[in-house]
C-alpha cells in the first residue's frame, strides 16, 4: 500500500490481515497527514476522488433509499411508474383534450410524457436531495464520510426512477411510432446533462441550505411547482411566443423564458422522442443556448460544491 | 507496546479551538422578523473547545476525561473530522474507525445483513473485504439466523451485538470510542473490553471517552483532563483520575460557600502528613501515614469520637478506622481541635485512594462526616497489584 494514499483514511484499500504492531508503525510513519481546518477535511487527490473512491458505499445507499421506500408494499417497483403514469394521463385529458392544448401539438401524448419525465427526474434529484442531510442526521452526527455521498445518493435513486419511466417513454414512443430519426435523438445526452448538472448543483446547495433553515424544503415545493408550469411540459414554446405577441410584449421576454436551463433541457429532450415537432417549435440556435447553459451549470456546480464545502464543517451540530 | 521509542505520531492537534453559535430562532420567518441587529440578541456562542494543542502516538490507549459539557466528544469529534475546528488544525493519518454510537446507519426497515454490509461500507470496507469477514462477524455476534430479519424486529441487545461486530472488524489503526461500552449484558461488555485489549495489543491508536474513572484506568495508558473545553491535565492514568476529581471538586467548591461550623460538631477538613509531620499527598507503599482530622465544636461536648476510612476511586472501603475501636478516649471538644490517626505502614497497592472522616458525640447525639475530604497516591509496588500491597515471593 502507497503511503501517499487519501483513501486509506477510510480503509478503502490495506491488507485483510492482522499487521504486527512494528509494521503497522512503520506504515503510519510512511503516511502523509491528512488536515482538517475550519475549511473541513483536505485529502490528496481532492473531494471528487474522495468520492468517487466510495462509490460501493453511494451505491449502497442508493439500493437502501430505494429498497426501503417500498419494502412492505405490494405493488412495489410499481408505485415508480403508476405516480407519473396518473399524473400524466391527468395532465393529458384535463389540459389536452378539455382545454384544447393537444390541437398545436400532434402526438401530444408522447410530447407531454417526455416532458414530465424529465421534470419530474429534475424535481426527484432536487426535493431527495435537499432533504438528504438532514433525514441521515443520525450518520452525519456519528461517522465521517464526505458529505456529499447523501444528496448524491438520493440523486442516484431518483436516477434509477427515471430510468424506468424513460423506458416507459421508450416503449410509448415507439408503440406510435413518433420517434424522430436517430441522429436526431442524440440531443437527448446533452439536454439529460444539463438537468443533472443543475439538480446536483441546486441539491447540493439546498441540502446545506436546509441543515440551517428548515423552511427551504417547503419553499422548494413551491418554487418547483412554479419550475413546472414555467417550462414547455403541458403547453408548447411556440404558444408562448404567440402569446407574447399578441399583447405586443417585447421580445426579450421569449429571451428570458429561454435561458431558463430546465426550459432548454425539455426542448432538448423534445428533439429527442418527439419526432412530429418542426423548427418553428423551437428557439433558434437550441444547441448554442445548451452549451452556454452548460457552462454555467458548470460554474454553478462547482460554486455550490464549494459552499455545500463550507457549510458541513458545522452539520454535525446544528443537526 | 513495543519499541516504545519508534512511535510515529498518529494524531496531531494545534491550538484547536471550536466554537458553537446557537440560535434560538430557526425559521425564515424568525429570522427575517430578528434580522440584523436584533439576530446577534437570538444568537448565543460558546467554546466547546478552547486551545488544545495535543498529540498522540501510534499504538497508545487515551482516555478523555471530564465533567459533563467539558468539550470531550466534541475533541473526538474534531479528531474524527465529524466537526471542523473553528481555528487549528487537526491532523490524523492512518484508518480510522469511529465508534461514536453503535449501530449510527442502520435501517430497520433492512435486514440484519444488509445492515451490515452498508454500516461496513459506512466505516470504509470494501464490498470485497466485507465478503471476506462476513462469516467472522456474523459469528462474533452471535445473531445466527436472524441475519435475514429486519433489525427492526431484533431486540437492543441483538442490535448492539451486531452494531460492535461490524465495528470490531473494521481494522482500524485508530478506533474513537464514545461510552459506547456502556451498553450491553456483563458478558458482551466483557467480549468489548477483551476486543479492546487485544487492539492495545496489536499497536491500534484507541481513543475513548468515558465517564468511569475504573475504565480508564484499566484501559489506558494516558489520561487526558478537560474542563471547559481546556485541557488541565495530561499525563499518567492513575493521576488522571486524580486531576479529575480535582476539577469535579473544584467546580463544587465553587458552588458551596465557604464552609461555617453549623453542626453541634463538623469534621472541617482532613490533612495527610508523612514521616517527618509535612503535609503530602504521595506516599510510597509501606510508608507510615498520619491523617488529621480537624474538628470543629459549636459548645462543649464531653464524650466524642472520631474515625475515618479510604477508598478505592470506585468507592470500595480498603480501610477504616475509630477512636471507639482504638478504645481511646477524648478530651471534651470545645473548639477546633485536630485528631492524627497514624497507619504504622500502609499496605496499600499502588493507585489513588479517599480519605473520609466522621465525628460524633456521644453524650450528645450529633455527628457529621466529610465524604473525600482529600485524596492521595500511593507510588510504586511493581511485585504486586491490587488494593494491597504485599510481599510475594516464588517458594522454591
Amino acid at each position: 500500500m502507497t503511503g501517499a494514499d487519501p483513501l486509506a483514511r477510510n480503509g478503502i484499500h490495506g491488507s485483510m490481515r492482522t499487521l504486527d504492531t512494528t509494521e503497522r508503525f512503520a506504515r503510519i510513519a510512511a503516511e502523509p497527514f491528512s488536515t482538517i481546518d475550519s475549511r473541513g477535511l483536505r485529502v490528496r487527490g481532492g473531494k471528487i476522488r474522495e468520492i468517487i473512491s466510495r462509490r460501493q458505499l453511494l451505491s449502497l445507499l442508493v439500493r437502501r433509499d430505494l429498497q426501503a421506500r417500498y419494502r412492505d408494499s405490494v405493488l412495489g417497483f410499481l408505485w415508480t411508474v403508476i405516480r407519473p403514469l396518473i399524473q400524466f394521463l391527468m395532465y393529458y385529458l384535463v389540459l389536452g383534450q378539455f382545454l384544447r392544448a393537444a390541437q398545436g401539438v400532434p402526438d401530444f401524448a408522447i410530447y407531454l410524457f417526455s416532458g414530465l419525465t424529465l421534470f419530474g427526474f429534475f424535481s426527484d434529484m432536487v426535493f431527495g436531495a435537499t432533504g438528504s442531510i438532514v433525514g441521515n442526521a443520525g450518520l452525519v452526527k456519528k461517522i465521517y464520510v464526505p458529505r456529499e455521498v447523501f444528496p448524491l445518493a438520493s440523486i442516484g435513486a431518483a436516477g434509477f426512477m427515471f430510468l424506468v419511466q424513460l423506458l416507459v417513454l421508450l416503449i410509448a414512443a415507439i408503440a406510435f411510432g413518433a420517434l424522430p430519426g436517430p441522429v436526431q435523438m442524440l440531443w437527448f445526452f446533452p439536454s439529460l446533462f444539463v438537468v443533472i448538472v443543475y439538480g446536483v448543483a441546486i441539491g447540493l446547495l439546498l441540502a446545506a441550505l436546509n441543515v440551517y433553515l428548515r423552511d427551504i424544503q417547503y419553499l422548494t415545493e413551491v418554487v418547483m411547482m412554479l419550475a413546472m408550469w414555467a417550462s414547455p411540459i403541458v403547453y408548447s414554446w411556440s404558444m408562448v411566443r404567440s402569446a407574447l405577441e399578441r399583447y405586443h410584449l417585447p421580445t426579450w421576454i421569449l429571451e428570458v423564458y429561454a435561458a431558463n436551463p430546465l426550459t432548454i433541457g425539455v426542448l432538448g429532450f423534445h428533439r429527442a422522442f418527439w419526432g412530429a415537432g418542426t423548427d418553428a417549435d423551437y428557439p433558434a440556435h437550441l444547441g448554442m443556448r445548451m452549451l452556454i447553459a452548460a457552462v454555467v451549470g458548470v460554474v454553478l456546480l462547482w460554486f455550490a460544491h464549494r459552499v455545500f464545502n463550507r457549510m458541513q464543517g458545522n452539520f454535525a451540530q446544528e443537526l | 507496546m513495543t519499541d516504545v521509542d519508534n512511535r510515529p505520531d498518529i494524531v496531531r492537534l494545534n491550538g484547536v479551538v471550536k466554537e458553537f453559535r446557537v440560535r434560538k430562532d430557526n425559521s425564515l420567518k424568525d429570522r427575517i422578523v430578528h434580522f440584523g441587529k436584533l439576530g446577534q440578541e437570538h444568537r448565543t456562542a460558546f467554546t466547546a473547545v478552547d486551545d488544545v494543542t495535543l498529540t498522540i502516538e501510534a499504538g497508545t490507549t487515551v482516555g478523555l476525561l471530564g465533567a459533563n459539557g467539558s468539550g470531550k466528544s466534541t475533541l473526538l469529534k474534531l479528531i474524527g473530522g465529524i466537526v471542523s475546528p473553528t481555528r487549528g488544525t487537526v491532523q490524523t493519518r492512518g484508518r480510522m474507525a469511529a465508534l461514536l454510537e453503535l449501530g449510527a446507519g442502520f435501517h430497520p426497515d433492512l435486514s440484519g445483513r444488509e445492515n451490515v454490509y452498508l454500516n461496513a461500507s459506512l466505516l470504509g470496507l470494501s464490498r470485497q473485504q466485507i465478503e471476506a469477514r462476513f462469516d467472522d462477524i456474523l459469528a462474533f455476534s452471535g445473531i445466527g439466523d436472524f441475519i435475514e430479519t429486519a433489525v427492526k424486529f431484533y431486540s437492543s441487545g441483538m442490535y448492539v451485538r451486531l452494531a460492535f461486530a461490524v465495528a470490531v472488524h473494521t481494522d482500524p489503526d485508530i478506533l474513537l470510542v464514545d461510552e459506547v461500552l456502556a451498553v450491553g449484558d456483563e458478558a458482551f461488555q466483557r467480549k468489548c473490553m477483551d476486543r479492546i485489549a487485544q487492539f492495545r495489543k496489536e499497536g491500534r491508536t484507541i481513543i475513548l471517552v468515558s465517564h468511569s474513572a475504573n475504565q480508564v484506568q484499566e484501559l489506558c495508558d494516558r489520561g487526558i483532563v478537560l474542563s471547559h473545553g481546556e485541557v488541565v491535565f495530561d499525563g499518567d492514568t492513575n493521576e488522571a483520575v486524580g486531576a479529575l476529581r480535582n476539577v469535579l471538586d473544584g467546580r463544587r467548591a465553587d458552588e458551596a460557600a465557604p464552609e461555617e461550623t453549623r453542626h453541634p460538631i463538623q469534621v472541617k477538613s482532613i490533612e495527610l502528613l508523612d514521616k517527618t509531620g509535612e503535609p503530602t499527598k504521595e506516599i510510597d507503599v509501606d510508608d507510615p501515614l498520619t491523617i488529621r482530622i480537624n474538628v470543629d465544636g459549636l459548645h462543649r461536648i464531653e464524650r466524642w469520637e472520631v474515625g475515618f476510612s479510604i477508598d478505592t476511586p470506585l468507592g470500595h472501603m480498603v480501610l477504616a478506622s475509630n477512636t471507639e475501636m482504638l478504645g481511646v478516649t477524648l478530651d471534651p471538644i470545645d473548639g477546633p481541635r485536630a485528631v492524627d490517626l497514624t497507619i504504622a505502614s500502609v499496605h496499600l497497592g499502588a493507585g489513588q485512594y479517599y480519605v473520609n472522616a466522621n465525628a460524633a458525640g456521644v453524650s450528645e447525639h450529633s455527628s457529621h462526616g466529610l465524604s473525600q475530604g482529600i485524596m492521595f497516591t500511593v507510588r510504586g509496588g511493581d511485585s504486586s497489584v491490587g488494593s494491597v500491597s504485599a510481599d510475594v515471593v516464588v517458594a522454591s
